[in-house]
């Protein structure tokens, strides 16, 4: 156990601390930034990331993934706050918790397979969509001015070209110590941090969310807690997959799923906002060199200290900081390769990723978003595994008898094809379908074989049918052969 | 599947009298023998870039230089691990084993082994690792996790290989004790040594009594055996009681207690294994 202890905390010390001090400073304007979206005060988000971070660290399944306040959250939380108020927010956060427990003990995170690559490629590229979108409010109508874009273009210069001097430091930080030195000292006229509401000026205490413990209160918040559960779900583990990928280390998806809930419960119980993972974040730590739990319990910690000591110098930041800080963002979570493989993937495949955008950009809710993309990766394949049904047929030399092959797939979307294959028409004493090469996977096929038999009788045909059992095994809901060589020969042989 | 003599073998000082013991172990069992390394790839952390920015591609990007990184770590332990098996199999099959075969896997230590427990006979293995050699006085990272997880006998081998004159068995009486001696007497590992059944305690009636059973147990397998009871902690004077005797191998059951009545007391087990200045072969 201690070796555990030792191999999940201590066992890459250096990197991990230097990692976790450079995801703190790029957390600090995201979670500014996250809760102007949600329409709530810095303090909300910063308290969030900060409780977030040091629970997963805890209670995660993936060391060395970051989580906080994040946008896929805020952006679903922006009419529940304008309608109610912050404290159903709060009541939302726990109820939230509460699902990605249920969620993590009933092992929904298995259905993540349903996810297909495509879909999840689409949520990235949404997601970076959205957090650019939510920067537009600052860089457009009355705030817009021409000092505004070029102190933003000049961050946006700052963090992609500073790297080429020395990667010792994070650029976005030079970036918001630039930008900020240049308007005290200049004495610009730009937001600042501070007009965007309070900043946290102590360490967060524990309360209670100030709303009526009814049904009515329930009716409110629970559709906005079911949203933020399954989005934060699955954000969480598709960000757990990417630091598997990059880490080529493996991660407990359920355990995630309990941790992402009980840090929601956190959060919300220190009058934060829900969270989840980051993948820019966790990409960014990665980077930097963390690997352990250690380093996003380190960002949490030097996160909260910093905002609570330098809440003055905090408030200074001007927002054309923190919206090149968030292009940043936006831009390393796009998935650039998927623009440039549109061409080359099969056309269903860039369907459902662009589909996923679209609904995702329309609704800003990226449940919906990747409902529509399963569904249509569903329906997608269901279409083309239902081409693969062929049906052949030989007349007797005498002519009175015929015989059918059916060799393929038949279910739902294939039944039609398999019904018009059979020629009815034809006067002929006997038929004999040969099922034994056929899948019937479910009723609706087994009805089209009945349908088809009934036809034939009707005609004065006898049907003789060769090897319906065989065809039918894969009816049964629990039918597999995983791990049984001699199944799958059967299976694929006959 | 004919069970085999695993050798854990690493570039460690312990690999040649590793190499020598699970020789001397395959001829005397008449078992296969195997010689095993695992490469654990610890993680290979990048040159951090602190710069906290992330671009179009940054995930494709750092994701290729990760796996580069890995590659070049894992194709040059892959070609340690061969060399270091071939010379082991050389000194095997010179040392005149007819069957020997190199097994070498990724993994972690102690679940690689744990995968191949069904294929082991008796596992034999150095008592500190490449990374722990020098620690004197101490036992390998691995050692006590492997013991308790795995059910095979273990063999404990020092740095240099001195074929066993005879044997000393710790015996206190318990269970795992009674179940230990049972299968050192049938084993044909260690049939024909000169054979001191060793009790660490009082000299009491009671003890005797076990003591006398246990012997005749060993003598109808054919075992000369002298007993003896000695007072004092059982890791300090059953070691003394090897030095006194100049006894070529000790043999014990293992972590008969809980994790938690250890971490109050303190394992037997552990302390053996530690002090020991001979081979030790642990029964589970």
């Amino acid at each position: 156990m201690l070796a555990s202890i030792k191999q999940n905390w201590f066992s890459n010390l250096r990197g991990d601390v230097l990692a976790a001090i450079v995801v703190a400073l790029a957390l600090i304007p995201e979670a500014i930034a996250f809760s102007i979206i949600a329409g709530v005060d810095p303090k909300v988000g910063l308290y969030a990331s900060f409780c977030i971070a040091v629970i997963t660290a805890f209670a995660g399944g993936r060391p060395g993934m970051i989580s906080a306040a994040t946008g896929a959250m805020a952006l679903l939380m922006v009419t529940l706050v304008r309608e109610h108020g912050l404290e159903y927010l709060l009541a939302a956060t726990l109820l939230c918790g509460l699902l990605q427990i249920i969620f993590g003990v009933l092992k929904l995170g298995e259905l993540m397979r349903f996810v297909s690559r495509s879909v999840v490629t689409g949520f990235v590229n949404a997601l970076a969509i959205l957090i650019f979108m939510a920067q537009l409010p600052e860089l457009t109508g009355q705030h817009g001015t021409v000092l505004v874009y070029s102190m933003t273009a000049l961050g946006l210069g700052i963090i992609y070209l500073f790297p080429y001097v020395t990667k010792a430091i994070p650029s976005p930080l030079v970036c918001i110590v630039v930008l900020t030195a240049l308007a005290l000292y200049f004495g610009l006229d730009l937001r600042t941090v501070a007009d965007m509401g309070e900043l946290p000026d102590s360490l967060p205490v524990f309360l209670w969310p100030d709303v009526p413990l009814n049904f009515e209160t329930l009716a409110i918040i629970f559709p906005y807690s079911l949203a933020l559960a399954v989005v934060g779900i699955l954000e969480s583990l598709m960000t757990a997959t990417i630091v598997d990928d990059l880490t080529d280390t493996s991660s407990d998806k359920n355990r995630e799923c309990v941790g992402q809930g009980v840090a929601n419960i956190g959060s919300g119980l220190i009058g934060g906002m829900a969270g989840c993972a980051m993948i820019g974040q966790s990409v960014i730590n990665v980077k930097s060199g963390g690997r352990t739990r250690l380093s996003t319990l380190l960002a949490g910690i030097i996160l909260l200290i910093l905002v609570v000591f330098l809440d003055q110098w905090v408030g200074l930041i001007p927002m054309a900081a923190l919206v090149a800080v968030m292009i940043m963002v936006s831009i390393g979570t796009f998935n650039w390769s998927s623009v440039r493989d549109l061409k080359t993937n099969p056309k269903s495949s860039s369907v459902v990723m662009i589909a996923t955008v679209v609904v995702v950009v329309f609704t800003h809710n990226l449940a919906y978003g990747v409902l529509v993309g399963v569904l249509l990766s569903a329906l997608f394949f269901a279409n083309k595994v239902g081409r693969i049904l062929y049906i052949g047929s030989s007349l007797s030399k005498d002519g009175h008898e015929r015989s059918y092959q059916v060799v393929g797939q038949v279910f739902f979307t294939s039944a039609e094809q398999f019904i018009g294959a059979f020629d009815f028409k034809e006067a002929v004493e006997k038929v004999r379908i040969d099922l034994s090469r056929a899948h019937f996977w479910d009723i609706t096929a087994i009805s089209s074989l009945d349908k088809v038999v009934i036809k034939f009788r009707r005609e004065g045909t006898e049907v003789e049918l060769i090897g319906l059992n065989e065809a039918s095994a894969t009816l049964v809901d629990k039918f597999a052969v995983h791990n049984r060589p001699d199944a799958v020969e059967k299976l694929m042989g006959h | 599947m004919i069970k085999k003599v695993m050798a854990c073998i690493d570039a460690s000082p312990y690999a040649e009298a590793v190499c020598d013991y699970s020789v001397w172990a395959a001829n005397r069992l008449s078992a296969p023998l195997s010689m095993l390394h695992i490469l654990d790839r610890a993680q290979h952390t990048n040159t951090p870039d602190l710069s906290g920015t992330i671009g179009l591609g940054s995930q494709e990007i750092l994701l290729e230089q990760l796996a580069e990184l890995d590659e070049k770590h894992a194709k040059l332990a892959l070609e340690r691990g061969r060399l270091i098996l071939d010379a082991a199999k050389a000194r095997a099959e010179a040392a005149g084993v007819p069957e020997v075969d190199e097994r070498l896997r990724h993994g972690q230590f102690v679940t690689s082994l744990l995968e191949l427990e069904d294929e082991i006979r008796l596992l034999v293995l150095g008592k500190r690792g490449f990374s722990s050699a020098d620690a004197h006085g101490q036992i390998g990272m691995h050692i006590e996790g492997l013991i308790r997880s795995i059910h095979k006998p273990v063999l404990l081998t020092q740095q240099q290989f001195i074929e066993p004159n005879s044997l000393l068995m710790a015996f206190d009486g318990s269970e795992t004790a009674v179940k230990s001696l049972n299968m050192l007497a049938e084993s044909p590992l260690c049939k024909g040594l000169p054979c001191h059944l060793v009790m660490a305690g009082a000299d009491v009636e009671a003890a005797r009594v076990q003591l006398e059973q246990a012997a005749a147990k060993l003598r109808s397998e054919g075992f000369e055996v002298t007993v003896a009871i000695v007072a004092g902690e059982p890791d300090v004077v059953l070691n003394q009681y090897q030095q006194d005797h100049n006894i070529g191998l000790m043999v014990m059951g293992a972590y008969g207690h809980s994790r938690i009545r250890q971490f109050f007391l303190g394992s037997t087990t552990t302390a053996m294994i530690s002090k020991a200045k001979c081979s030790l072969l642990v029964l589970r």
